[in-house]
């Protein structure tokens, strides 16, 4: 379980995020809706403590990041806004490479990723340089090696950017079996058809704060209207500025 | 602590990079055979230049030679091959400057007349003293025509009842001790600088790649959710640099080492100061530098937001280390204790002596070694700070 806590942070003069706080559950998908620039990316950052947070707090499985950054990177799994993968490994490589970082033992990260290639279907590549890799594989690839450590909760920053209709599909399959699993899993988004056919709770996030958080039909219901999109856009409109 | 991220990072970067064919060329092939190879042709030169310029006659144009009849036989009699031509002053410049005829002597009108008169008689040579390989046979014939003078003043003094001795007071005795092995020293000097040289270029592209390529791919921002304190990271990078230019410098040493035996030392009395002993003390020597080069350019690449950028700075921050050596060449310094706080400049003192088969003090190489070893620990902290910076990702 994820919980932000009044999340702020700043970039100079720049106020990205100013009091955000929500909550992700186990077994659930939630969904962190908003515009370029609202203030996902540095949101998503402060949980996986990339990026310390100037005033606000948040909890991986009830432990503060701010006071055991290496307990919430252990129980997080995590990809970044357009995960670079190594060209001059391997897909298994690159995978093990990750357990390790996380202290797997030699036999047990390579159990983990044969593991891991049977469940994302990644046996055509596995064993191939990741030079000339399709974005779909490539995005597999990062996946396996965000969850190569079996972590509980998953972070995925902007994951479908750039993929075709099939690696979305696959990605949105592997998601609900993580979710079927009991994972806790929170992935920000623009695009609000992918936030409607996965997500269980939705965050919308304006000008850096919260504007609306809860079931889909929850926000559908407050904003008086049907389609996420319109909800999504009197939403931000209305309360871009002020807080929630 | 735990330095499981350490030796983590330090394998993959060795292994990934040994399949990047642009970092192998740099670190194992251009810099350990580029080097060795130009120094030993150069030498190859040098050597036989200087074998083939004291043995083989010299060639001199004179123009209006039938003036001077007496002085050419006298030039012809001592190894110069006169070649007669017609130049007047215009031509004589021109030729010299085309390099048609090198070395041109020109006979006056009134030589013979001056000659007899007792008055001076001029000659003029032309040559072109930019080019030092002509200056040896201008010196020569220089010295040939002043004999000939004091020759012919001696005769003089003869004729008026002079004892020609006591005109001649002071005689120089010039020994000229440069050996075809002391110009040697000089390109010796310059496969130190190459040896260094080289050893910095062996981890350059491991630096940029697993730094500003990094943060360019995408991939650091992953490798910092890793639970692995974030300047455990940058150590294994540059533990992984260094090994690069580690094995770039045993490359390098060795292929000077095979290279320079090619080229006939042993002749000259060079073969002792270049086998295995003296190439392992020169390895011994600069392996200190490994950690210092590494940590200096990952630190330099880490401020580059892009690999192209890193490759700018970087091509013009690993000449920085080596400045050093060009004042020493320039300043003809020599070992000594103060100067071995100095990296990179330490080492070329040190491998110079070595090349030479002098003596090397004890105190000079632990302090050469610790001071060394002092600045790239520091180096390497300093880039474990900058690691831990939030800026880090851009």
């Amino acid at each position: 379980m994820l919980e932000a806590r009044s999340l702020s942070k700043s970039f100079g003069t720049v106020t990205a995020v100013r009091g955000v706080s929500f909550i992700a559950r186990d077994g659930q998908i939630t969904g962190l809706l908003g515009a370029n620039g609202a203030g996902k990316s540095t949101t998503l950052r402060m949980l996986y403590t990339v990026l310390k947070p100037d005033a606000g707090d948040a909890l991986i499985d009830g432990r503060s990041v701010l006071e055991d950054p290496t307990h919430a990177r252990r129980s997080l799994g995590v990809l970044t806004h357009g995960a670079g993968i190594y060209n001059h490994l391997t897909a298994r490589e690159n995978i093990t490479y990750f357990g390790e970082l996380h202290g797997l033992s030699r036999a047990d990260r390579e159990a983990r990723a044969a593991e891991l290639i049977e469940q994302l279907e990644m046996q055509p590549f596995a064993d191939r340089l990741a030079k000339g890799f399709s974005q779909g594989q490539k995005l597999k690839t990062a996946l396996a090696r965000a969850l190569v450590h079996r972590p509980k909760n998953l972070l995925l920053d902007e994951p479908t950017n750039g993929l075709d209709v099939m690696a979305v599909r696959g990605l949105r399959k592997i998601l609900g079996q993580l979710r079927e699993a009991g994972h806790c899993v929170l992935f920000s988004s623009h695009v609000m058809q992918e936030v409607e056919q996965l997500c269980d709770e939705v965050v919308v996030i304006a000008g850096g704060q919260v504007v609306a958080a809860g079931a889909l039909a929850d926000i559908r219901t407050r904003a008086g209207n049907l389609q996420l999109e319109d909800a999504f856009v009197s939403l931000t409109d209305e309360n871009g500025g002020d807080a929630t | 602590m735990s330095l499981r991220g350490i030796w983590a990072v330090f394998r993959k970067e060795f292994r990934e990079n040994l399949r990047d064919r642009r970092t192998l060329l740099s670190a194992l092939v251009f810099g350990p055979l580029m080097g060795p190879i130009l120094v030993a042709a150069l030498m190859q030169f040098n050597i036989s230049h200087a074998e083939t310029q004291y043995d083989e006659n010299l060639n001199l144009s004179v123009t209006h030679a039938e003036r001077a009849p007496n002085l050419l036989a006298y030039l012809t009699a001592r190894g110069i091959d006169v070649e007669k031509v017609e130049f007047d002053e215009a031509q004589a410049r021109a030729a010299v400057a085309k390099q048609t005829h090198k070395i041109i002597l020109e006979i006056p009108e009134d030589f013979g007349a001056r000659l007899q008169d007792g008055q001076p008689a001029p000659v003029i040579l032309y040559s072109d003293s930019s080019r030092p390989f002509e200056q040896r046979g201008v010196a020569r014939v220089r010295a040939l025509i002043s004999n000939y003078g004091i020759e012919i003043a001696q005769l003089r003094f003869l004729a008026r009842g002079i004892d020609p001795i006591s005109v001649l007071p002071i005689s120089v005795q010039q020994i000229d001790v440069s050996t075809p092995s002391g110009r040697s020293v000089l390109l010796l000097n310059m496969m130190t600088y190459l040896v260094l040289l080289s050893m910095l270029f062996g981890g350059l592209y491991l630096a940029i790649d697993a730094t500003a390529g990094e943060r360019e791919r995408g991939s650091l921002e992953m490798l910092l959710t890793a639970p692995v304190p974030r300047e455990h990271l940058i150590y294994g990078k540059i533990a992984a640099t260094a090994a690069y230019m580690f094995i770039s410098l045993i490359l390098t040493v060795t292929m000077f080492s095979v290279a320079i035996s090619f080229v006939g030392l042993e002749k000259l009395g060079f073969a002792a100061n270049l086998g295995p002993r003296a190439a392992l003390t020169m390895m011994a020597c600069c392996t200190p530098l490994v950690l210092f080069g590494a940590a200096y350019l990952s630190i330099v690449s880490g401020f580059a937001k892009s690999y192209r950028e890193a490759q700018t700075y970087l091509g013009l921050v690993i000449t920085i280390p080596t400045l050093p050596l060009m004042f020493a060449g320039l300043l003809g310094l020599q070992a000594k204790t103060s100067l071995m706080f100095v990296p990179f400049l330490s080492q070329h003192l040190l491998l110079t002596t070595v090349v030479r088969a002098e003596q090397i003090q004890p105190l000079h190489i632990g302090i050469s070694v610790g001071s060394t070893l002092i600045y790239g620990c520091v180096l390497t902290w300093v880039a474990g700070r900058l690691y831990r910076r939030e800026g880090l990702l851009g």
